[in-house]
């Protein structure tokens, strides 16, 4: 029994010397930096103390008054849900077909420099911004409801889609693009012809992906009144309907995982 | 050669795709178009509202300039508390992804009921997004960053949870054996065999996340969860536009800085 | 039908690729230019069909300034010249026969591009020389499940399916074993006589150069120090190129095998044989 305890020994040791920083005053001073920092930042927040304190009885009513999940309200529930799934769909088939000339733009070796750049700060623009607040500019501008959820979601799908797109085409191997330029193509039969059959699967890959996230962000978007589930989630929260803010999370729930396995299942069957 | 043989060893036609392929790649795209049709006819868009869209976002992007830089010291505190509620919430993740993620990965797990009680969490975790998160936690602890950093220690775990289990599954099983055989208690073999073998995973996804949640975190405030959202959507119910640009400006410069922080991070660790 | 006066490429950089290069192509020749790496062959190449745009000098196709014409006229010109690649280039998700018929792209419209759609001839044609360069039966075939010989096949049959003026060909066997290279270069040489087309062939293996073309060209820091015949490559000529070395196995290897090419290379034989040859290989 020596010889494995053995071996096992040296396999400890082995696995001990793995650190990320091999300098333990660093090590040691790191984990130090991050304690003060936590110690610090919790306070420096500023907390009702009590009332965090109130929050677990609170919590311990609130799961009583959730269980069970009311679907009494299911006709509500399921239309708006519908909505929400309607919103994603649209907003990801618009999104998909305006990410390709801003992807095509966003590609350092296909355009000129100021294209690239134009196409680029409007990509990192938008994806800087949280949905949300893409969501409330929307409902400023076209008012309440599911147009600037799709609005919002296109917006988000475009910048997604193309970057990615772009990311594509400026990782093909230059050598494609010289050889059928070689040949007295133009640009637009070089698109349908190169760019296209090499860029296509992983386009229409990172599309149906995007279709997943929109279908999780559609859920949340009407929480600032852009319309779908989210906003009926968020005013049963603030009636107090515990027992059907909870079956629509359940419904949010299984309606994401269903979209998540759409996805997969779509792009597997890419491949 | 006959010119029969010959046009048969040289056709003169090529086709790609036979008929039958044509026929279903073209369904796809019908199909496709037409999902999208449907779903913009049966929303009932108030399509008239784009009619004036452009003077009021014209109107608002005029308003946005000059920006206000007076409230720039109002806004650069509460942005400190926005970036601490992500950071916050995401060490509090750590504590809560791991035992999560070793349960829900299946030659970690104990039975297959605390398999897919793990999963569960994890997939409840993700499908509910931050700002949802965000309005149970001020249902339960009322307004401010407390609910915040739970919104977002909740969304986060199902993140990191999945991809750890991920890496969990994926571990040299030779290592954990070896540390088996010693005799070694299930805690020793997870905390000596398992734990560093995983660790550069969970460095990685921690600043992934961290990245992701300086993000959200900027929105929280929509739903009274704290963070810089409070006193944007504030802003932005009042119309003070030439305020939202300030913090649109400060939100972008921080979320740029944090991605750049967490890529460089992460190609140092891996 | 090439001419080449005092034609010279400066990079950004400052790099000088090419420092007044001129020659003149005037008969249906296999043209192999050899030289050091970095010597600016594949600068030269690319500066005839301009996907290199020269600093100054002249390239004459056939009458036409090719240095002189507008983006659109350019595309025009390139119909004319058929490119040959190191690395093969074939747009690898396409087809064999995709790859082949993208050396019509430049004549038909963009429709019949995008649906793939090319006249009756141009399809015969194409599936004739697939025929010729031994991959009958690989129309459908994905570019990516090809070899390395079997790419540079596809590359050969898409450069003539131009009906080209000129040739270029840029290190055709560069990324191929001996062999395969052997094959390459026979084919090429073979369908360039056959078609009377004049061929530019950038290659650093001297042995083959002398084997399979009808003059060479000696390239040296973007200026020519030599052009003769493969007869007049000396010792010291391969000095004058690429340097101080013992050039004397180099030579000697080259004369042996020009003996036991000659009683197969020169009655030019149609090529069938050959191709069965290759077509196993």
């Amino acid at each position: 029994m020596t010889a494995p305890a053995e071996s096992a020994n040296t396999e400890r040791l082995e696995w001990h010397t793995i650190k990320l920083i091999e300098n333990p005053i660093y090590r040691y001073g790191l984990l130090g930096l991050a304690l003060i920092y936590v110690v610090w930042s919790v306070g420096s927040l500023e907390v009702d103390w009590n009332r965090v304190a109130n929050g677990f009885p609170r919590a311990a009513d609130m799961f009583s008054r959730m269980f069970p999940p009311s679907f009494e309200r299911w006709e509500l529930l399921t239309r708006e849900l519908l909505v929400s799934v309607q919103m994603a769909l649209a907003a990801s088939f618009f999104g998909m077909i305006i990410a390709v000339p801003l992807g095509l733009c966003g590609a350092v070796n296909l355009v000129p420099r100021p294209v690239y750049l134009v196409a680029r700060t409007f990509i990192v623009l938008s994806r800087t911004f949280h949905e949300i607040i893409w969501a409330i500019f929307f409902v400023k501008i076209v008012g309440f409801g599911p147009l600037a959820g799709v609005l919002t979601l296109t917006i988000a799908s475009i910048s997604f889609v193309s970057k990615m797109l772009a990311e594509d085409i400026e990782n093909m191997p230059p050598g494609q693009l010289e050889a059928v330029r070689a040949t007295g193509a133009s640009f637009p039969k070089l698109l349908v012809y190169c760019i296209s059959p090499q860029a296509l699967p992983r386009y229409l890959g990172v599309s149906l992906y995007r279709l997943d996230a929109n279908i999780r962000h559609s859920t949340v978007v009407g929480v600032v009144g852009a319309g779908g589930i989210g906003q009926v989630l968020a005013a049963s929260f603030k009636r107090y309907d515990y027992d059907f803010s909870l079956a629509i999370l359940l419904a949010i729930i299984a309606l994401v995982f269903v979209g998540e396995v759409f996805s997969n299942w779509a792009r597997n069957k890419l491949r | 050669m006959s010119p029969a043989e010959h046009a048969k060893k040289y056709p003169e036609v090529w086709r790609r795709f036979n008929p039958r392929q044509t026929l279903t790649r073209y369904a796809w795209y019908v199909g496709a178009v037409f999902i999208a049709a449907w779903a913009l006819r049966s929303m009932d868009l108030p399509w008239e509202y784009f009619n004036d869209a452009h003077i009021q976002a014209m109107d608002l992007l005029t308003r946005m300039v000059p920006p206000d830089w007076d409230i720039l010291e109002e806004v650069v505190a509460i942005l400190i508390e926005t970036i601490n509620i992500a950071t916050l919430g995401t060490i509090i993740t750590i504590f809560i992804a791991f035992p999560v993620a070793f349960l829900a990965a299946r030659n970690t797990t104990f039975n297959s009921l605390t398999w897919a009680i793990a999963r569960f969490i994890l997939v409840a975790s993700r499908s509910i997004n931050t700002v949802v998160w965000g309005l149970l936690f001020v249902a339960i602890f009322g307004p401010g960053p407390v609910a915040g950093i739970w919104a977002i220690a909740f969304r986060s775990i199902g993140f990191m949870g999945k991809l750890v289990a991920e890496a969990i599954e994926e571990i040299d099983e030779g290592a954990v054996e070896a540390i088996e055989a010693t005799g070694a208690s299930r805690l020793q073999v997870l905390w000596i065999g398992i734990l560093p073998q995983v660790l550069p995973v969970i460095y990685g996804t921690t600043v992934y996340r961290w990245d992701i949640n300086i993000r959200e975190s900027t929105v929280l405030g929509f739903v009274g969860a704290g963070g810089i959202g409070i006193l944007l959507y504030s802003a932005m119910n009042l119309f003070r536009w030439e305020q939202v640009s300030v913090m649109l400006a400060v939100i972008f410069a921080v979320v740029v800085v944090s991605e750049f922080v967490s890529a460089m991070v992460r190609q140092r660790i891996t | 039908m090439l001419t080449l006066t005092d034609l010279t490429k400066t990079y950004p950089t400052g790099a000088a690729a090419l420092k007044g290069v001129s020659f003149e192509v005037d008969e249906p020749q296999v043209v192999a230019i050899i030289g050091p790496s970095g010597a600016g062959k594949s600068t030269l190449i690319r500066c005839i069909n301009r996907l290199v745009e020269p600093t100054s000098g002249s390239v004459i196709l056939d009458g036409t300034d090719i240095t002189a014409l507008n983006r659109g006229d350019i595309r025009k010109a390139r119909r004319r010249m058929g490119m040959i690649f190191q690395e093969y280039n074939l747009v690898e998700r396409l087809t064999v026969m995709e790859n082949v018929l993208s050396g019509r792209l430049g004549y038909v419209n963009f429709w019949q591009a995008f649906f793939r759609r090319f006249p009756a001839k141009d399809v015969s044609a194409a599936f004739k020389l697939l025929d010729r360069v031994g991959l009958a039966g690989y129309q459908d075939t994905r570019a990516d499940a090809l070899s390395g010989g079997q790419r540079q096949r596809v590359g050969i049959a898409r450069a003539l399916t131009q009906t080209p003026d000129l040739l270029l060909v840029d290190e055709p066997t560069a990324s191929l074993d001996p062999k395969t290279s052997r094959q390459i270069m026979r084919i090429l040489v073979e369908l360039a006589h056959e078609r009377n087309t004049p061929a530019l062939v950038n290659i650093h293996d001297v042995g083959l150069a002398q084997t399979y073309s009808d003059r060479i060209i000696g390239l040296r820091e973007g200026e020519i120090v030599f052009d003769g015949t493969t007869h007049q490559i000396t010792a010291q000529v391969l000095t004058d190129i690429y340097g101080e070395e013992d050039w004397s196995s180099t030579i000697r290897k080259v004369d042996e095998e020009n003996g036991d090419e000659a009683a197969k290379e020169k009655p030019k034989a149609k090529g069938k044989g050959l191709v069965r040859e290759a077509s196993a290989g």
